[in-house]
């Protein structure tokens, strides 16, 4: 068919801002709106449409550690605490701080904006987790109310319209390929970034005085599906990780790199759709489980007490200050460990039979509609995919039992190998400012390294579009590397000459099956040179892709940064030395002697194509509050 | 370098998840504009039901689903694989277990 779109592939422009923002997420949003208000002439660039783009594009429903909302038991400084050492300190320790002290506000900013974040018609109330003041809903942990119930699905569109509100350029339909950079007092500092118009092809040159990367982790790294690439992953399919791909070609320093988790969320075969099956985690805390004969699965505290009353598990433990739960908290220490179902050896030890099921019927009425129908329905992917289908094929959450499957309620089957980046995984290496060690260059939300969640990506990324307004302020635009632009261009519209040639999918494929075969569950010297081998030896087969439109150019371009990503994570694997249990790290070859010297953030960035390895102490960042303090531009409330 | 004629081809996969009633469908495009991957082309007349070129992209957000102002007029699927079963409460026979 023809195609419905102009053609300006060949054409170069030229654009110029003050602060230009790559990704038009919750990150990228709130910086764009961060900097606008400090004055900066703003662009944002978003290669979907911003209204409903990212992560979080069609909803979240928490707001996890807003520790400043009006009724938390919990300081931003003891929370920081505990998720750093519920992480053996291989947390982000900045970005954790900044959420907990400024997430609230950034709420408060979106209910400005038309967002809802409180029950003003009093849908609940009277509900054990409704402060009936506020009308605040609170999730997990009903004491110390540190996590908020939301109706995400109102977030994108606000903030699309609050941005341009202010003047913010939102550019949708552009996917940002190349940070330009240039040399400035012996080392560098970014000049803007190359766009590629997904629709017609065009190439911008976007010359800006500073720069918020605000682009997804990297996925379709180990995990492929050639017939259904869509639901490959759990994250939007487009989201790969471009930004990690340019900022490893721009010399951009990484860290946290190796650590990549055994797959847990995806929608193809291996699992089914998030926040679809019988579970208790997360959207679906604290639902009640039956086992194959209806009989109710019990919750146990930490000290393995059992709970009498679907109220108890929203409490901490006697004695216990409050318990960790959430996206990036899979099974906490004893000092924040929640309540839990009985572990599943322990059930069949007892004689419960699979298949389990959620039974929502059982629960306390007000317990059962805020989990069907405000968390499912609000969360990402669910309100039409989840809410609404499943309500279309007549499911009622008071007469039906929703299956779990495998073994107990993950719904997921992965083997060590299908692995992925979830869990707080690697990203950029940044200072208190979340600038990069190119200058100007801020990054934000999952760029950061063990970055997770929505709260963490607003807060972040409002933090670093203060800190690049602000380096906007003092720059000048600096110059273009034409040779560069040059080169992109070429690499970026080869495909279209191509005859003869291979489809993207192929090579995807084929990279995914390399990471599964030499970046597996546990790696070995020379297994990981073999996968750089691989890995380069696909990136000259993907020189083979060929594309008819700009459409299909993006999904090369995508493939051609998976690549580029894939080669940091090998590189990566290769720096560490010993295994590392925190970072679900495991080597055959393990130099165990090593471990101890091994643990801090060992980074990467490349240079000349030769990887240039450092290293960073655990707690580098150096005193939360006086940092804090030191470096906020304004962004709290206080 | 010289300028290419673009083409598009509907790219099948085993699962069409996303289905237009056409006889609802006003081709007002709002479904083509929300999708972050752009599985959809417009259609080349105006009021018509855009087209689903690239169906395996779909990622399964619902985004165009929730911008479709009339009901019933596009719905989104889960493929078979991945449709998670429920079944009745009282079809569950409680029993003692020990």
């Amino acid at each position: 068919m023809n195609w419905p779109y102009v053609n300006e592939a060949g054409a170069l422009k030229e654009e110029k801002c003050d602060v230009l923002v790559l990704g038009g997420g919750l990150a990228g949003l709130h910086a764009a709106i961060a900097a606008r208000r400090h004055g900066a002439e703003v662009t944002l660039l978003e290669k979907g449409n911003a209204n409903r783009s990212g992560a979080a594009g069609t909803g979240f429903d928490h707001w996890e550690m807003a520790c400043t909302n009006p009724g938390c038991r919990v300081t931003p400084e003891e929370m920081t605490l505990a998720l750093e050492e519920e992480q053996d300190y291989f947390s982000n320790a900045i970005g954790h701080y900044i959420e907990t002290r400024e997430g609230w506000d950034r709420l408060l900013d979106i209910e400005q904006f038309g967002g809802k974040i409180r029950d003003t018609e009093g849908e609940f109330a009277g509900q054990p987790f409704r402060d009936e003041k506020t009308g605040l809903l609170y999730a997990y942990d009903y004491h110390n109310r540190y996590t908020l119930r939301v109706w995400g699905t109102g977030f994108k569109p606000a903030l699309v319209r609050e941005a341009r509100r202010l003047g913010v350029r939102i550019q949708n339909r552009i996917e940002a390929t190349t940070l330009l950079t240039q040399e400035e007092n012996g080392g560098r500092r970014t000049t803007g970034a190359l766009g590629f118009d997904t629709r017609t092809g065009a190439i911008t040159i976007y010359r800006a005085k500073a720069v918020v990367l605000a682009m997804s982790r990297p996925a379709r790294v180990w995990l492929f599906h050639g017939d259904l690439p869509g639901l490959c992953e759990f994250r939007p399919f487009s989201s790969i990780g471009s930004g990690h791909a340019m900022g490893w070609r721009a010399g951009m320093e990484f860290t946290l790199m190796e650590k990549s988790v055994r797959g847990e969320f995806s929608a193809s075969g291996r699992s089914f759709p998030p926040y679809g099956t019988g579970n208790n985690h997360n959207t679906w805390y604290a639902a009640t489980l039956v086992d194959a004969r209806g009989m109710e699965i019990p919750y146990v505290d930490r000290d393995g007490r059992e709970l009498r009353t679907v109220e108890e598990r929203y409490m901490p433990a006697p004695g216990q200050k409050f318990f960790l739960k959430g996206g990036v908290i899979d099974e906490p220490k004893y000092e924040w460990r929640g309540p839990e179902t009985l572990p599943f050896d322990e059930l069949i030890r007892r004689g419960y039979r699979l298949p389990f099921y959620a039974d929502l019927g059982a629960m306390p009425e007000g317990e059962r509609r805020v989990i069907w129908g405000m968390m499912v329905g609000q969360e990402a992917k669910t309100r039409i995919p989840i809410y609404e289908n499943y309500t279309h094929r007549g499911f009622d959450p008071q007469k039906h039992l929703l299956q779990s499957y495998g073994t107990g309620w993950q719904s997921a089957a992965f083997l060590d190998q299908e692995r992925q980046l979830f869990g707080a995984p690697g990203g950029v290496m940044h200072d208190w400012n979340l600038e990069t060690n190119v200058k100007h260059a801020f990054a934000a939300g999952d760029m950061l390294y063990a970055s997770d969640c929505a709260g963490h990506a607003c807060a972040t990324g409002y933090w670093a579009g203060e800190h690049a307004a602000e380096a906007a302020e003092r720059a000048d635009f600096g110059s273009v590397d034409q040779d560069l632009v040059c080169r992109e261009q070429e690499r970026l519209l080869r495909p279209l000459e191509v005859q003869g040639g291979i489809d993207w999918r192929e090579v995807n494929a084929a990279a995914a099956k390399a990471m599964q075969n030499y970046c597996g569950g546990v790696k070995c010297e020379d297994l990981l040179i073999q996968g750089l081998q691989a890995i380069r030896s696909l990136k000259e087969e993907s020189r083979r892709i060929q594309c008819r439109n700009p459409h299909e150019l993006t999904r090369a371009h995508e493939v051609s940064d998976i690549l580029e990503v894939s080669e940091m994570i090998l590189e990566a694997c290769r720096l560490r030395k010993a295994s590392c249990k925190p970072l679900f790290f495991e080597r055959s070859d393990n130099q165990e002697a090593r471990r101890e010297e091994e643990n801090c953030y060992l980074t990467l960035r490349q240079e000349e194509g030769q990887v240039h390895p450092g290293r960073k102490p655990l707690r580098f960042y150096g005193d939360l509050e006086t940092n804090y303090k030191a470096h906020q531009r304004g962004g709290g409330l206080e | 370098m010289m300028k290419k004629e673009y083409r598009a081809e509907y790219t099948p996969a085993s699962v069409n998840p996303l289905r237009f009633d056409p006889e609802k469908c006003i081709g007002c495009n709002r479904c083509v504009e929300a999708c972050q991957i752009d599985v959809f082309l417009p259609a080349g007349v105006q009021g018509k039901t855009p087209v689903v070129v690239w169906p395996g992209e779909c990622w399964y957000c619902g985004a165009c689903v929730m911008e479709c102002p009339k009901p019933g007029a596009l719905e989104l699927r889960h493929p078979l694989m991945n449709q998670a079963a429920f079944v009745d409460r009282d079809s569950i026979r409680k029993e003692k277990m020990f």
